[in-house]
């Protein structure tokens, strides 16, 4: 694999959560019924960093939780090796509440569609928006993030990476390019 | 919250890959945490308001109980449920069986409806071996004789990880009848294995020789007591046995009055044990034999706890087993 582009480094990374946090609260007058839900593993603390920055604009923090979605992967049965199988949680009750889904790449739609069918398991929101830190592209579904820090355009053949400092050792987004 | 296993362990990939679940015995540390670890993740399923994953969806397990059980079978059935698979019961007493079918005649046909896995109950040890050599789906040993049990063993390793937080160097008492016990031979595999000290008590009559061979082989980790106050005292954990009576073709012991005296649990008699200690049994219960009614009803008493992590186990073990293709 190699390096392509660079696409934001660490201080990036925290302007693009905070316009996303603004915007969140600004489309939604406010946090209430609001509950921010990370898809695992770095849409969790994604969604943990968006709800600091909502308290910091707003003076309330939003609930937060997770979602794994292997057990709705509509690839679950070909995927190969055992995959692992984590722990969602929703702490809040679904039902009435707007519900922003966060992760950090939107790219064939096909992990939001399962957190969708995931979500509504829970109880009926009564609205779901999806913010991604990158959007890069090559749709499958038809899935639209209502909140983007960056669009990336990129080819098949390349893997756009998010490390964040919660399971990486650096804190940046960059293009890699496979062989 | 974030779990630290899940930080450090590969994020796709777990170590299990295997065909089918015969026994404790051939599993690694690393399976069992495997599947303790992936149960802790279904748990949750079942406490939501629609308790149904789409993760098995097309998949067909079969219930095949050649003995009475409400517990493991409903377990099942629900776990299989729970994961969106399609699940049949067979009994033997409504099957072909009562009309004479032999094991391997039932096996054939059942493989020819092609299920994904099949869970198996017989009162011979060694059947589930014997049908995964002739079916290609998956066997589950639901018991078998007085061999084992391994997804009870499981469960019940589970909620007791889940009260102390791990197994390694906690003092754990097996009373009863250790004799006829398949329960007892396979949480003895897993709580030696995973580091646990395990004393077991009962009549000499209901301990078989052949856990001689284990003691020696236990390197310390396992001993016999010739009395249940000397099991219990300072135990972690105490798990009760039912008296198999059904099992029971001699006299093993003079009669089930004494048998209460000598080797029920009361209260009174957990006062030696931890203070924290909990009190565990896979049922069904003999209330005032193997154990008092009001040890059952107690707050050490974790007997219902073990019913509920039945599913949460079982539906792991399913997944692990059928929900992806192996590789």
């Amino acid at each position: 694999m190699k390096l392509k582009t660079h696409v934001m480094d660490a201080a990036g990374i925290n302007r693009a959560l905070s316009r996303l946090a603004s915007q969140i609260v600004e489309r939604n007058v406010g946090t209430s019924d609001l509950l921010l839900v990370g898809i695992r593993r770095r849409g969790v603390p994604l969604a943990e960093r968006i709800a600091d920055k909502i308290e910091q604009f707003e003076g309330v923090r939003p609930p937060t939780g997770q979602l794994d979605i292997t057990l709705y992967r509509d690839d679950l049965s070909t995927i190969g090796p055992r995959p692992v199988v984590n722990k969602t949680d929703i702490p809040a009750d679904v039902t009435d509440s707007t519900i922003v889904l966060v992760d950090d790449v939107l790219y064939t739609g096909r992990t939001v569609r399962a957190a969708m069918d995931e979500l509504v398991d829970f109880g009926r929101p009564r609205r779901v928006e999806l913010a991604v830190l990158i959007d890069r592209g090559h749709r499958e579904l038809p899935i639209q993030a209502d909140y983007v820090g960056k669009d990336v355009q990129t080819t098949d053949n390349e893997i756009v990476k998010v490390m964040l400092k919660d399971y990486d050792e650096d804190e940046q987004v960059i293009v890699v390019e496979t062989d | 919250m974030i779990r630290a296993g899940s930080c450090t362990r590969s994020a796709t990939e777990m170590p299990f890959n295997r065909k089918d679940l015969l026994g404790i015995r051939e599993l690694s540390v690393e399976e069992i945490t495997t599947i303790l670890d992936t149960a802790e993740s279904f748990k949750e399923v079942s406490a939501r308001s629609i308790k149904k994953v789409p993760a098995l969806r097309g998949k067909t397990v079969i219930n095949l109980f050649f003995e009475a059980s409400t517990r493991t079978r409903t377990s099942f059935e629900l776990a299989a449920k729970r994961l969106s698979a399609d699940a049949v019961n067979i009994s033997t007493s409504t099957s072909s069986v009562s009309k004479g079918e032999s094991l391997i005649d039932t096996a054939q046909n059942l493989q020819a409806m092609s299920p994904d896995a099949i869970v198996i109950r017989h009162p011979s040890p060694g059947v589930p071996q014997q049908l995964s050599r002739l079916v290609s789906a998956s066997i589950i040993n639901g018991g078998d004789g007085a061999h084992e049990h391994p997804t009870q063993a499981l469960l019940d390793a589970f909620t007791i990880r889940e009260h102390k937080g791990q197994i390694g160097g906690l003092q754990i008492a097996i009373v009863g009848d250790i004799m006829h016990s398949r329960v007892a031979r396979s949480n003895v595999h897993l709580l030696t294995r995973l580091g646990a000290h395990v004393r077991i008590a009962g009549p000499r009559t209901l301990i078989p020789v052949a856990y001689d061979r284990l003691i020696e082989n236990s390197e310390g980790s396992l001993t016999i007591c010739d009395h249940i106050d000397e099991a219990i005292a300072g135990s972690d954990v105490v798990m009760m046995l039912r008296i198999q009576r059904e099992r029971m073709s001699d006299a093993f012991f003079p009669s089930l009055k004494e048998y209460s005296i000598q080797y029920g649990l009361t209260l009174r008699r957990l006062e030696t044990a931890a203070s924290d200690c909990i009190v565990m049994h896979p049922g069904p219960v003999n209330r005032g034999v193997e154990i008092s009614s009001d040890v059952v009803d107690s707050a050490r008493s974790l007997i219902l706890d073990q019913v509920t992590n039945g599913v949460a186990v079982r539906m792991a073990i399913l997944f692990l087993l059928i929900g992806s293709e192996a590789q």
